[in-house]
């Protein structure tokens, strides 16, 4: 595949045309055949090259041996330049002139290959069409010197000194150093580019013969023309044109797959599900509304300003401004391309909160990921899917490049490890906003410009919408190619400039973005209720040759549509100018709740809102469910624990992120308080708490509670105990859980499939019934189905039941806040809650192979435990705060005393149990509970108010100077009593065992 | 904040300057209206269209970020169009005894500039990708080296980096022993406890000599990597929970300083 897209032509510089060539075309070539430079830039002999070093251990890592490797920055450059202009570009723009050397259309001296050894170049380049920031900014920063530079591309070409040969060599890098969906992969030197023609087309009115289709004929032409449409979908729009008396445009037809996509539309979700289980027999019209809505309608909260009806939910900040959040899920296209997968995820979901209410800044950004576990081998991975490591570097890189570029701080995440996430790694990307009260609502108004605004158009990401809803396979990567698209952030954050300043001037009465299915579903969104009448012909393209459907439905990245009523329109676009963000008015909207689309004079869609949105046909599915997991494993009589906390911590799933954390700016914005990791030792912080108004010290919690291990046992209590754990880990920090909200997220299988959907009902389920225990209403939502991947032998991996629950709250006063690390010697520990014999799904269980039965029960008394410890660390009373989750208790321990300077001792046999076990007391996941250092001198007010409570407690411990966690637990033995310890280890030791389990540096 | 008005002194005026892709601009413009100063954020178009506004401005603050996408190496687009267009109107304001602070993008932007460390137009120190070739947010402790309008010698702060390039470099030995004898050298990573050399991660990016900021030679220009600006505030410090953050943050130390000296030299 790679090898076919590349076209090379030599010698460097195009040559004059050829006079053979017909009068006709040479009028074409030689407005295209302007000369071509090359630059190479080089860092000057001598100096680190931190970038070839990364390259060196990434080709280890596929068992590549090298004793160096350095990059070449490349440089093509087309226009009408003097070759004094070409050395300007190279000497002020392209090269640094302290540490690089360049040379203009010759190659840069390399350094010779050692004796037994050669030097292998490799070339790495993005597929024309392809976005290149770097690229761009080139030609932009010429063009301001006053270079005639019309086009630039990019590339890098990689001196590797090895034996390895030369095929060896060209596959390590096509493995490591490029992705042959968005890149080419070659061999040697590339000495020019050939910049790809323009192409024009004629934009026509085309129809597709439906009406006399049948059965097996409609579901053909839906998988020709990739829309992922039912035959019974496809029986109904047949039908709606049958009544017409007409046959639909492809751009109608492209319209509907794209509004009734699942991505769009959730049907299974919203739809009717009958499900059977030992409960007996039930019955959903609409499961989501039924469920999840129905919790949030019930509970009725006056602080919920906006809940499931736009791009985010709304809650109360400070009675002047609400925060937003949503989280999106970006897991088919990351498993493609992660860079560029995880980078439009995120860059998408902040466009989700700039297209909330007339528009809301971003305040933070939150990432969870799932994939496959890092230490498999690369035999061991499935034909098709990316090593685990490989996602995973890409998909942070993404995630980091477009977060960090964006000043958005990334304050909290969470990263999972388990085989099931081998063909579909999770990529959830979530993002909060501020918005003043007056800009919650909006609509659109007859009469406003449709106005485009942000970056150009181009054939990237064609049918996203409806990919995700199709089944990964093999040969997914090469087929699916057109779905995957690369961000540019920096377009983003000018749209971001622009689109808070128009909103304060009150120039928007409606604005949303451009995700999936592009114009198409953001303009039919808008217009809905009124109707809209859009040209095509006037959007500023990537290039030449769009088909009217491509526009329409182009999924180009860092696009938002705004509503702006004509007398505004001058003063936007005035704005727009100032800062370099392309804007045109796209149409205007109706009244006459019908979607006209154009291409200049041609007509090239007219659709009926009604039908366009309230016309996909409801089915009943069909749901089964039975609980999973294994019978319970018998308990070993064990005297000692201090290898299974090391083993524990040295999980990557428990293991500290850092390598991760640390690429994310989580300061940016000045808003930190409670930052991912804490403590002088930097241990794991429970939830993030930010500031983001400056100067006020009123801030905001996020958390998220996902544990996809107990829904593989049963989904109910998995979202039960992810919605606890989301709590409490934003209680552990200070949060009110009376004003916590929380949104979800599903990825699931295919849910076609009645047991799929019988586990994803019984979440839903969950989710209601533990957001009306705690009180909590959900104020958003996503899924993603279809989460699976045959492989060449025909195994389906499906991912496992994957509930992410996030939780935003408000807190009053982030002085008021607390962090996991012990703070003084000697003051009592606290261990609150009851822990019972609920190893099903835990990590205990897992480092010896088992899965087990007992998953965690959140119990009717979890609110008053919330709600109690909520109050103690409110008033001051708290030193540290942590939340015993992934590994119990014996976990939470270790992580609160090695994130500090000093260590602590618990007796076990005090906490309050329903077992005597004493590793099911150190390793059971049982929800609703926390562990406490409270201040000394608090300890008897501490007693009483929980005792009040009546939350079940134990001060149990105390915080030594000594740095060493020491458990112990204490028998009857012949009426004596006889204590002994049960973990007995040097904070240090645990230290590096947890900091050291996600080694994502070396090989080399 | 409104002491500069209300003891009717003559307004600091402050420019923050924006490009795509700045992002740091309202909590740095924030850390000097605090201190009484009149901020105007400008975007460098506007900027270019009407330089005379520096003609009024008694400091220029370049703010972190990553202007125009910085995929060029950073601060390359926006030093580059600053070298072209604005230098000269800098360095008058700078001569009048104004100020420029440059903080990590910023700092980026002023050595592409030639206004730092001011050795005339041609670059001579660079900040490099750091060691690790990866971007890093984490804090660091600084030692102020040298006496300036921002800084006096021996001062300890804490504050976060955040950068991917900020590997300070020099061109040669010579342009270090200047820097050096100048007293330009403004600010150094240390370890927590202050001390000399700071091994990674206390010098966090594997800059030459750990050097984390240096100044022109008349010490009115500073760049440095680190970000003040995100430890303005009592809650902000890493040491906040623990208690033993001191009472006013140590990131608002440059801002009160420059905000002194020029309430001095223009009140």
């Amino acid at each position: 595949m790679a090898q076919e897209a590349i076209i090379w032509p030599m010698p460097s510089t195009a040559t004059a045309p050829d006079p053979s060539t017909p009068a006709a075309s040479r009028r074409r070539s030689r407005k295209t055949a302007r000369p071509v430079y090359r630059v190479e830039v080089g860092l000057k002999p001598g100096l680190l090259d931190p970038a070839g070093a990364e390259a060196r251990s990434d080709l280890a890592e596929v068992g590549l041996k090298t004793t160096d490797v350095r990059v070449l920055r490349v440089f093509y450059l087309r226009g009408h330049l003097a070759p004094s202009d070409v050395e300007t570009a190279a000497r002020e723009v392209l090269a640094d002139p302290v540490q690089e050397v360049f040379a203009v259309r010759e190659d840069i001296d390399i350094k010779p290959a050692r004796k037994n050894e050669r030097v292998r170049l490799v070339t790495v380049h993005r597929k024309s069409g392809v976005t290149n920031p770097e690229a761009e900014s080139a030609r932009t920063a010429l063009q301001g010197i006053g270079l005639a530079v019309d086009d630039v591309q990019s590339a890098r070409t990689y001196i590797i000194y090895t034996r390895a040969s030369k095929a060896d060599v060209l596959e390590a890098a096509r493995k490591t150093l490029g992705n042959d969906v968005i890149e080419d992969v070659v061999a040697g030197r590339v000495r020019s580019y050939a910049f790809p023609r323009p192409v024009r087309r004629r934009i026509k009115r085309r129809t597709v013969n439906i009406r006399k289709l049948k059965g097996k004929a409609l579901v053909k032409l839906s998988f020709q023309m990739g829309l992922s449409l039912t035959k019974l979908e496809m029986e109904t729009i047949r039908d709606h044109y049958v009544m017409l008396e007409r046959e639909p445009t492809d751009v109608e037809l492209e319209t509907i797959a794209q509004t009734w996509s699942e991505h769009c539309k959730h049907k299974t979700l919203a739809g009717a599900v009958a499900i059977e289980d030992e409960a007996g027999t039930r019955k959903y019209k609409n499961l989501l509304k039924e469920t999840v809505f129905a919790a949030t309608k019930k509970l009725n909260k006056p602080w919920c300003w906006s809940v499931f009806k736009d791009n985010a939910g709304v809650i109360d900040f400070d009675g002047k401004d609400g925060v937003c959040m949503k989280v999106e899920t970006h897991n088919h296209p990351s498993a493609i391309e992660p860079y560029g997968g995880a980078g439009t995820g995120i860059g998408g979901v902040i466009r989700d909160i700039l297209g909330t209410g007339k528009g809301a800044k971003p305040v933070a950004n939150t990432d969870i990921f799932c994939f496959g576990p890092p230490d498999m081998t690369h035999d061991e991975v499935p034909k098709g899917c990316m090593h685990p490591r490989r996602l995973m570097k890409g998909v942070v890189a993404g995630v980091r490049d477009y977060g960090n570029r964006m000043g958005i701080p990334t304050v909290n995440g969470a990263i999972l490890f388990d085989r099931g996430y081998v063909g579909n790694p999770v990529v959830y990307a979530g993002c909060v906003g501020t918005i003043p009260k007056r800009d919650v609502n909006k609509r659109a108004r007859p009469g406003d410009y449709v106005v485009a605004f942000g970056g150009k158009t181009g054939r990237d990401g064609i049918h996203g919408a409806t990919f995700p809803s199709a089944e990964l396979h093999a040969e997914s990567e090469t087929v699916s190619s057109g779905a995957v698209q690369i961000g540019d952030p920096i377009t983003e954050k000018k749209v971001l400039d622009v689109l808070l300043q128009a909103r304060d001037m009150r120039l928007f009465t409606a604005v949303t973005d451009c995700g999936a299915g592009g114009f198409s579903s953001a303009v039919g969104e808008m217009g809905e209720e009124t109707g809209a009448d859009v040209d095509l012909a006037g959007a500023p393209l990537k290039y030449e040759g769009l088909d009217a459907f491509e526009i329409w439905i182009s999924e180009a990245q860092e696009r938002m549509v705004a509503a702006i009523p004509p007398k505004a329109w001058q003063r936007f676009k005035r704005l727009c100018d100032a800062e370099d963000v392309e804007a045109f008015v796209l149409g205007k909207f109706t009244n006459d709740k019908r979607l006209k689309v154009r291409h200049g004079k041609t007509l090239v869609a007219d659709l009926d809102m009604r039908f366009l949105h309230h016309g996909l046909p409801k089915i009943t599915r069909e749901a089964t469910f039975e609980r999973g997991g294994t019978r319970e494993p018998k308990k070993k009589a064990k005297k000692r624990f201090d290898t299974d906390v090391v083993a524990l911590l040295s999980m990557p799933q428990i293991g500290s992120k850092e390598w991760v954390i640390r690429q994310y700016d989580h300061e940016v914005q000045a808003g930190a308080v409670v930052r991912p990791l804490t403590g002088p030792n930097h241990g794991p912080a429970d939830a993030a708490v930010i500031a983001p108004k400056l100067g006020s010290a009123r801030g905001i919690v996020l958390s998220n509670g996902i544990n996809p291990a107990y829904g593989e046992i049963d989904p109910y209590h998995m979202a039960m105990a992810a919605i606890d754990e989301a709590m409490r880990n934003a209680v552990a920090v200070g949060a009110d859980p009376n004003r916590v909200a929380v949104l979800d997220n599903f990825t699931w299988g295919n849910c076609n499939r009645p047991s799929t959907l019988g586990a994803i009902v019984r979440a839903c389920e969950g989710c209601h019934d533990g957001a009306m225990l705690f009180k909590t209403p959900f104020i958003s939502g996503k899924d993603s189905l279809n989460n699976e991947f045959r492989t060449e032998d025909g195994e389906l991996i499906s991912v496992p039941p994957t509930l992410l629950i996030s939780a935003i709250g408000v807190i009053a006063n982030v002085r008021k806040t607390c962090t996991s690390d012990l703070k003084k010697a000697g003051n009592p520990i606290y261990v609150i809650g009851e822990t019972h014999d609920e190893l099903g799904g835990s990590h205990w269980y897992r480092l010896r192979g088992k899965v087990g039965q007992n998953v965690p029960v959140v119990r009717k008394t979890a609110p008053k435990t919330m709600k109690a410890v909520s109050a103690l660390v409110r008033k001051g009373w708290v030193r540290a705060a942590h939340d015993p989750s992934e590994g119990g208790l014996a976990v939470a321990l270790a992580e609160m005393a090695f994130a500090s300077d000093l260590g602590l001792t618990l007796d076990i046999s005090r906490i309050k149990a329903t077992t005597k076990d004493p590793a099911t007391r150190l390793f059971s996941e049982s929800a609703s509970r926390f562990v406490l250092e409270v201040d000394k001198t608090r300890a008897k007010d501490v007693d009483a108010a929980l005792k009040k409570a009546g939350v079940p407690f134990a001060r149990a411990g105390r915080v030594t100077k000594e740095p060493m966690l020491v458990v112990q637990y204490k028998t009857r033995v012949k009426g004596k009593t006889v204590t002994s310890d049960v973990i007995r280890s040097k904070t240090a030791k645990l230290r590096e065992a947890w900091q050291t389990a996600l080694q994502m540096d070396g090989g080399a | 904040m409104a002491t500069a008005t209300r003891t009717r002194k003559a307004t600091i005026r402050i420019v923050v300057l924006r490009a795509p892709g700045t992002n740091c601009d309202e909590e740095t413009g924030y850390a000097f209206e605090r201190q009484g100063a009149q901020i105007q954020h400008l975007h460098v178009n506007a900027l270019l269209k009407k330089p005379t506004v520096l003609g009024r401005a008694h400091g220029l603050i370049l703010p972190g970020g990553f202007s125009y996408g910085d995929d060029l190496g950073a601060g390359t687009v926006l030093g580059t169009t600053l070298r072209h267009k604005l230098r000269d109107s800098v360095l008058k304001m700078v001569d009048r005894g104004g100020i420029v602070l440059g903080i990590c993008n910023g700092f980026q932007i002023l050595v592409k500039t030639g206004l730092l460390p001011g050795f005339g137009e041609e670059q001579s120190v660079a900040l490099a990708s750091n060691v690790q070739n990866r971007y890093e947010d984490r804090w660091v402790t600084l030692r102020a080296d040298a006496t300036n309008v921002f800084f006096k010698e021996g001062d300890i702060i804490r504050c976060p980096i955040a950068h991917a390039e900020g590997r300070f470099l020099v061109a040669d030995n010579g342009v270090k022993k200047q820097l050096e004898s100048n007293g330009q050298i403004a600010l150094r990573y240390v370890t927590v406890d202050g001390e000399s050399p700071a091994p990674y991660p206390f010098n966090p990016n594997g800059s030459t000599d750990d050097i984390a900021g240096i100044t022109d030679p008349t010490g009115r220009i500073l760049g440095l990597m680190p970000h003040p600006e995100r430890n303005q505030f009592p809650w902000q410090d890493t040491r906040f929970h623990a208690g033993t953050a001191p009472r006013t943050p140590e990131g608002l130390l440059p801002f009160k300083n420059a905000m002194s000296h020029l309430k001095k030299t223009f009140g």
